[in-house]
């Protein structure tokens, strides 16, 4: 059942690419139609599946001879990911209801990408998993290059390249490793369970890990992630940052993770304080919270600070997985969900809300622009959206982050306390940006009172890409066994040592 | 244990009201109004309701139900007498400063939905049984008071809602990561389970065997936060900017009920959980609850502005508590310094209360005494205000006189009770600290003199006296100030219970 | 010797190669007899079906081929192979042949429409032949009748100078390789007295025979002769200039049709080369034999191996890193082609060794369905890319980059096809050249556990990579920068129509390469 998510997506992009050009509305309600269908599917699944481990949904022998199944499969992990993606489906085609310039290409790539993301998450074949991965490159490429700002051409060639590179470390480490089990089976679960040698594992997991890891926006490979999603149009930086980086994190732990364990094992010395690639990862993750932060703390142009604060909140999924501990990986894939919907929102409010009327991103630009008056909607939508950022009670960010933290604690209070630092600056980079872009107190110069020019109003698709996200965040936070009854379960296997 | 979740209708009241008033324009504050006082007729039956319960392990109207068992968090809400009380105040303040807020002509919608969600806080941390849905809630409260300063604010507004912010922030940062330290060692963030292993000695031999003997830290850290609320010198200098600038009718909420969540605070989470170190560090934290009594009665008397003045001698009343807060942590203590204990928290209790009371009335006087000539309220721009407005000139000096601690109102006998009990426990503090009482007497005496008698200035003659409505709405507060003024044991009888029952659980 | 018999088996066996050339001949006299005074577009469209149809009955006519191939004298000595991989290669070659032809409709290099279809043929014949041939000497026919054609066809754009320059380049580079070649088959039939693959591997498994000095010599100018016909480092810098020079068509045929048959060479030479270990092997690894360089292992095996995979990897780098730097699509597609060939080059030891592990004749490794399968797709990729560049060229005059600006708005349906195409040859998934990719690194790395395959297949996976800039440079100009101008560009609907069938192909081979794959499997069979 969940798998007609995928076919929909993908049919819709076909469809979309034939439509005939010049009824951009046509392209846009399509795109809407097929949007929300995935998403009722998504949340049909996510209930049917209430309670339960993993639900094969479709099991076909694609090559036999050397063992490639098309199979599609979901546990609780999945499910959450997949309602993720929905919801993010949606918002952007909210958020991207004003593109005029060819609709329907953009819709078709659009379509292209969120099926090849559903895809990801519900392969349980390795072969298939990285085909759904790579296929979401290159509609990745085409949205920014086309549709893009800033740079675009650049951007987009960085983010593919980059992500390029990463998927190309990830494809030798899978021929390795499928190689070493004996060219048997792609299948996750059988792959799981050959019993790799550990020496093996012990290089193949970095390998991997870090492959997956560059799209997950991983210090220091995070650059093209800032670059990629300011230049990227609204509706493709919410995916990107939204979906798109947590893919890189869901391979980390539905590959990296699970099939190379003894990759983390210590390698029995240790150089200031490492001792393993848990240690590595973990300390990269770390760094790339604070990092994260205080750059964006220092910017001048609104999408950069919120891109980079998306750097800084995957640190913070990066470090979950890390901690090995049932509190910290839960917490892990509770933050994929909840800064997939977040960063969703901000992208949406920097970028189509603020940016398309006011045409600059500039912070000293906009602090004169007094947006809290002229832009009330946007004001108060970016209050609940920083809120939610923060990691303020009552949303879904507080959750995962505190799970996180509790479990980083368990294994090393130091990664804790630096994480914390994080959160703290977090608070100032979203009290910089909230101050200078809508609540300023510059007094409007002569000039401007004359001018004054009359922003466009608030339409429709966006007020409800806003709620949508912000009910999303504010429902999981204040009940987040929605979720965790669902991903406990869940993490709980993966950690018995079954990918099962 | 009534069934029905009447705590929770409390404080979803108010954010359903929120709703309703974001979209009601001009009639924003006719919903506030209905709300509030729906609030208020809750309080009310809680209240009764309360003191008429069985004392069950000293909670009343308990629900409890999983939130996130995996970070030990629950949905567990309940009241004793003291969170009855303040139930009642808050919604009592939040009513008046309603009432007293009839000239928003900015964005009204958005101003009562603001009130509305910080009277939600409010409800929400003076039930709350569990540290995170204590700490949704306190901050809950901080964002609305940020915006009111902010967006509807005098002339300074916006580094008066900045430092407000950064500072309330940073407290709870603090209390935020003592917490969880707390957490991470017992697995629990339940008040009640873990007063009791406290009371044991558990608590500190867990903290300790897991962390290090960081317990005096994490008790640091918890006073720092509710320091900044209450506040405490020297974590006070947000307040007398953020009340200034604050419309008064805000800043009737903010020394009304606020403040009040710094004390609560105290009483329900620093004293029985860190019982102990506080008694280790009482005599810096008795010089510094000093400090702030003096200090606060002092800076009063150097203000010529209304606001300000009212604001450091907010500082001053709740300095009394600080007092006898500090002055309550005496380890083994003797049958008599018991009774002495009992009665000054007693009075720190009634204090919050009253104090409550009249600070918000006295800065609703400054509303309409501001709005009547136009801005105005520098101490010197008045004088003889009583020959054109008798009315005011009255009921403003009840509210006055009860402030200053006039026996018959309602500002006496709560500090009567902390020095009562304080004396016997800590008497140089007490000493020193009737310094603040003169001192504020000197300051209230000038207030009178200056602004109500004298010769009058030509710019009051026309003063216009209260009219029907603001009488109207008035009577009642001044009426329970003289109630609770002449026959306190109305509310010290339904808290003592509780009082004593804190007691017996706090362990020094 | 019962030359009745002989003669018999012999055409049995030609039949596909004699019905290629009866087609040419057709064809001359078609185009020169009748068609003298049709205009141009009739006799080019006479021509190509002709030739399309030849290509036809070549191809059932393969299925007529009597199995285990022909023998000469009766003793044994397979001179021309049937069935197995020759077989794939050969239907491949005809294939891509025919495609190639159709291709040729609505182009306007030449007038000489007969001649340039009877070569083609005649070229086809000898890939077809070099696809077969398990003989020194039957190779060398198939060669020189493959190159000589190829010689032709670039030459065959009289009006442009460069199409001339091109020809004469690859004529006198390609007699060099020729004749190293001959020399080096010379040297192999002075040391081991025969001109068959099998006797003369057996023949050199012989202990004296290990370490013959000139035995390095001979296998330095064999791969000299043949890395130069599938444009490998350092014997590619023909490459460039003729997939620029050549018309399109025939760019084309260059890039698909030789590449297949060479590779088929390549697998027949490896294949018939495992005799060499198999005496001596009985299970030892390769790179164990590799380090004590002990039996047969030595002399002819490794030094073909090694030269083999030092020519992979440097035809991976220098064709990927050149690639970067084009401004001419056609160059772009020549670097790359070698980057192509380089990929490809990995799996032919592999398979050598494959075969050896198996301890078989009679069964193929891995490596070759998946060589077979790269170098088919890689052939039919290309056929369109170079289709595609050649409507292009022929609407706005020239192969540069900028040229293909705006392309989804002149002619999305070709603009749709290059996207295809060309991420197909990046190796994006769910494209046929990620799986011939995948599949091939597979193979390579299945062989054997150890630090050389892995750091191949890595290097080879990086420079992939690395690949898909300069494809989406091309992609760029197509569907992202505007326009310069913007007239709608009108292709041939044959031309349109087998570019689509041609794309179509590409996807489905990508979503179910077990179409391909198993029919490959099925003729090749692993044990």
């Amino acid at each position: 059942m969940l798998a007609f998510a995928i076919y929909l997506s993908f049919a819709g992009a076909l469809v979309m690419a034939l439509l005939p050009k010049g009824r951009p509305a046509l392209a846009r309600w399509l795109a809407l139609a097929v949007a929300v269908a995935g998403l009722a599917v998504a949340v049909a699944g996510f209930i049917a599946g209430m309670g339960q481990g993993r639900i094969v949904l479709v099991d076909v022998p694609w090559v036999p001879s050397m063992g490639i199944h098309f199979l599609l499969a979901a546990d609780g992990i999945s499910r959450v990911l997949v309602l993720l993606t929905g919801l993010a489906a949606v918002a952007g085609v909210l958020f991207s209801w004003n593109i005029e310039l060819r609709t329907n290409e953009f819709f078709a790539f659009f379509l292209a990408l969120i099926g090849g993301v559903y895809g990801v998450f519900l392969s349980f074949d390795l072969f298939l998993l990285f085909v759904f991965y790579e296929i979401a490159i290159v509609p990745k490429y085409f949205l920014i290059a086309i549709w893009g700002s800033t740079r675009r051409e650049y951007a987009a060639m960085k983010l593919a390249i980059y992500s390029f590179a990463g998927s190309a470390m990830v494809l030798i480490g899978l021929l390795a490793a499928y190689t070493t089990a004996g060219s048997q089976s792609t299948g996750l679960v059988e792959l799981a369970r050959a019993g790799l040698p550990v020496s093996f594992q012990m290089w193949c997991f970095p390998l991997v890990f870090t492959g997956f890891a560059i799209l997950a926006g991983m210090w220091p490979f995070h650059t093209w992630a800032p670059t990629g999603h300011v230049a990227a149009p609204t509706g493709a930086s919410m995916l990107l940052a939204g979906v798109v980086m947590k893919l890189g994190a869901y391979g980390c732990l539905r590959v990296g993770i699970a099939l190379f364990p003894h990759g983390l094992d210590p390698w029995g010395f240790s150089f200031a304080g490492i001792g393993s690639w848990r240690d590595v990862f973990a300390v990269l993750a770390v760094i790339g919270i604070v990092y994260g932060a205080l750059v964006a703390l220092a910017q001048t142009d609104f999408k950069f600070v919120i891109g980079y604060s998306s750097v800084s909140h995957m640190g913070f999924v990066l470090l979950g997985l890390m901690t090995l501990n049932q509190i910290g990986m839960t917490g892990a894939v509770l933050q994929m969900f909840s800064h997939g919907i977040i960063a969703g929102l901000l992208f949406a409010i920097a970028g189509r809300i603020v940016y398309d009327r006011t045409h600059t991103r500039q912070l000293a630009e906009l602090e004169k622009m007094h947006l809290s008056r002229r832009l009330p909607f946007a004001a108060w939508a970016f209050v609940i959206a920083g809120l939610a950022s923060i990691g303020m009670p009552g949303f879904s960010g507080f959750w995962a982050e505190m799970q996180v933290l509790v479990g980083a604690w368990m294994v090393n209070p130091w990664w804790t306390v630096a994480a914390g630092v994080g959160i703290v600056v977090g608070v100032a980079y979203i009290w910089r940006a909230l101050q200078k872009v809508f609540f300023s107190d510059l007094l409007p110069s002569a000039r401007e009172l004359e001018q004054g020019h009359e922003l466009a109003a608030i339409t429709w698709p966006e007020v409800t890409g806003v709620v949508l996200l912000a009910g999303a965040s504010l429902a999981v936070g204040l009940w987040p066994r929605i979720l965790l009854d669902t991903i406990e379960p869940a993490v709980r296997t993966l950690l018995a040592g079954g990918v099962q | 244990m009534s069934g029905f979740p009447i705590l929770t209708l409390l404080t979803v009241l108010p954010l359903a009201g929120a709703a309703i008033a974001l979209f009601s324009g001009r009639h924003a504050r006719g919903v506030a109004l209905i709300t509030t006082g729906a609030c208020l007729a809750l309080a009310l039956v809680v209240w009764t309701e309360w003191s008429q319960l069985p004392v069950i392990g000293g909670y009343g109207f308990i629900e409890q139900h999983a939130w996130a068992p995996s970070l030990g968090i629950q949905y567990h809400l309940g009241v004793d007498g003291l969170g009855a009380l303040m139930l009642l105040l808050s919604a009592i303040v939040t009513l008046m400063s309603v009432d007293a807020a009839h000239r928003v002509h900015h964005q009204p919608g958005l101003y009562f939905a603001l009130v509305l969600t910080l009277e939600a806080g409010l409800f929400g941390s003076f039930t709350a049984l569990n540290f995170f849905h204590w700490f949704l809630f306190w901050e809950l409260s901080l964002i609305p008071a940020f915006f009111l300063i902010k967006l509807w604010g005098g002339a300074r507004r916006g580094p008066a809602a900045t430092q407000f912010f950064i500072y309330t922030m940073a407290g709870s940062a603090a209390l935020l990561v003592a917490f969880l330290a707390v957490f991470v060692s017992t697995g629990s963030m339940d008040f009640p389970h873990l007063t009791l292993l406290a009371l044991t000695g558990e608590l500190e031999q867990m903290v300790t065997a897991r962390l290090g003997p960081v317990m005096i830290w994490l008790a640091i850290g918890v006073l720092a936060g509710f320091a900044v609320k209450v506040p405490m010198i020297p974590f006070h200098t947000w307040l007398p900017a953020a009340y200034a600038e604050a419309p008064s009718p805000v800043t009737m909420l903010l020394t009304g009920a606020m403040s009040k969540m710094g004390v609560y605070g105290l009483l329900r989470i620093a004293l029985p959980l860190f019982g102990h170190q506080i008694a280790q560090m009482r005599t810096p934290l008795l010089v510094l609850a000093v400090a702030t009594v003096v200090m606060g009665a002092w800076a009063a008397a150097a203000q010529k502005d209304l606001k300000r003045i009212f604001a450091y001698s907010s500082v001053n009343h709740l300095g009394y508590c600080l007092l006898a807060i500090f002055a309550l942590a005496v380890p083994a203590a003797g049958a008599a310094a018991v009774t002495s204990q009992a009665m000054a928290l007693n009075g720190v209790i009634l204090q919050m209360f009253n104090h409550g009371i009249t600070a918000a009335a006295l800065f609703w006087f400054v509303a309409m005494i501001q709005t009547r000539t136009g801005g105005h309220r520098g101490i010197d721009q008045f004088g003889g205000l009583r020959k054109p407005a008798p009315v005011l000139a009255g009921l403003m000096g009840i509210a006055l006189f009860s402030s200053l601690g006039l026996p018959g109102l309602n500002g006496f006998p709560g500090e009567f009770l902390i020095f009562r009990g304080v004396f016997p426990l800590a008497w140089v503090a007490a000493t020193v600290s009737i310094l603040g009482l003169l001192v504020t007497a000197v300051v209230i005496l000038t207030v009178i003199q200056k602004v109500f008698w004298g010769p009058v200035a030509e710019h009051c003659v026309n003063f216009p006296d209260l009219h029907h409505g603001e009488r109207l709405a008035l009577a009642p507060v001044i009426a329970l100030m003289l109630l609770v003024g002449l026959v306190p044991s109305l509310i010290v009888s339904s808290v003592n219970p509780t009082v004593m029952n804190l007691l017996a659980h706090w362990r020094f | 010797m019962n030359y009745p018999e002989f003669y018999s088996a012999l055409f049995r066996v030609t039949l596909p190669e004699t019905a290629l050339e009866l087609a040419a001949l057709l064809v001359l006299i078609v185009d020169l007899g009748f068609l003298r005074k049709a205009a141009l577009k009739v006799r080019v469209t006479v021509a190509a079906l002709l030739g399309v149809a030849g290509c036809g009955a070549a191809l059932w006519t393969l299925q007529l081929q009597a199995q285990g191939g022909l023998s000469f004298n009766g003793t044994g000595e397979i001179l021309l192979a049937s069935g197995g991989s020759a077989q794939v290669a050969q239907s491949g070659i005809l294939i891509l042949t025919a495609l190639t032809l159709l291709l040729l409709i609505d182009s306007v290099f030449t007038k000489h429409v007969g001649e340039y279809v009877a070569v083609v043929l005649m070229a086809a014949t000898g890939g077809l032949l070099i696809a077969a041939a398990q003989d020194l000497l039957v190779i060398f026919i198939g060669l020189e009748l493959l190159s000589l054609g190829l010689y032709i066809l670039t030459a065959f754009a009289k009006s442009s100078a460069k199409s001339a320059e091109a020809a004469m380049k690859y004529y006198l580079f390609g007699g060099m390789a020729a004749a190293f070649l001959l020399f080096g088959f010379s040297y192999l039939y002075g040391i081991t007295g025969s001109t068959n693959l099998n006797q003369i591997f057996a023949a050199l498994a012989v202990s004296e025979n290990v370490s013959h000095p000139l035995l390095i010599v001979a296998v330095v100018l064999i791969f000299a002769g043949l890395g130069f016909k599938v444009a490998a480092v350092p014997f590619h810098l023909w490459a460039p200039d003729t997939y620029e020079g050549a018309p399109a068509p025939a760019a084309a045929f260059i890039a698909s049709v030789s590449k297949v048959a060479s590779f088929a060479l390549l697998l027949s030479i490896g294949f018939a080369s495992s005799h060499i270990f198999i005496p001596q092997l009985a299970g030892a690894a390769w790179s164990a034999q590799l380090n004590a360089g002990i039996g047969a292992g030595s002399g002819f095996g490794i030094s073909w191996d090694v030269i083999v995979f030092v020519a992979a990897l440097l035809s991976m780098v220098v064709g990927n890193l050149a690639a970067l730097a084009q401004v001419s699509v056609r160059r772009l597609l020549a670097y790359s082609a070698i980057a192509h060939a380089g990929y490809l080059l990995l799996g032919i030891p592999t398979n050598n060794y494959e075969v050896a592990l198996r301890l078989s004749f009679t069964s193929s490794g891995r490596a070759t369905g998946a060589v077979l399968f790269y170098v088919l797709t890689y052939g039919l990729t290309t056929i369109g890319a170079f289709g595609v560049v050649g409507v292009v060229e022929r609407a706005t005059g020239s192969d540069r980059l900028d040229s293909f600006l705006g392309l989804h708005k002149r002619n999305p349906v070709l603009a749709a096809v290059l996207l295809v195409l060309f991420l197909s040859l990046a190796g994006i998934p769910p494209l046929a050249g990620f799986w011939a990719k995948f599949n091939l690194f597979a193979a390579v790395l299945g062989v054997s556990a150890g630090p050389v395959p892995f750091i191949l297949v890595a290097l080879a996976v990086a420079f992939s990579a690395v690949s898909l800039y300069y494809y989406l440079q091309v992609l760029k100009r197509a569907y992202v920068m505007p326009a310069i101008d913007e007239t709608p560009i009108k292709a041939h609907p044959v031309t349109l129509t087998v570019l689509v069938l041609i794309a179509a192909t590409v996807v489905l081979l990508g979503c179910f390469p077990a179409l391909l794959q198993g029919w490959i499997e099925g003729l090749c069979p692993i044990s």
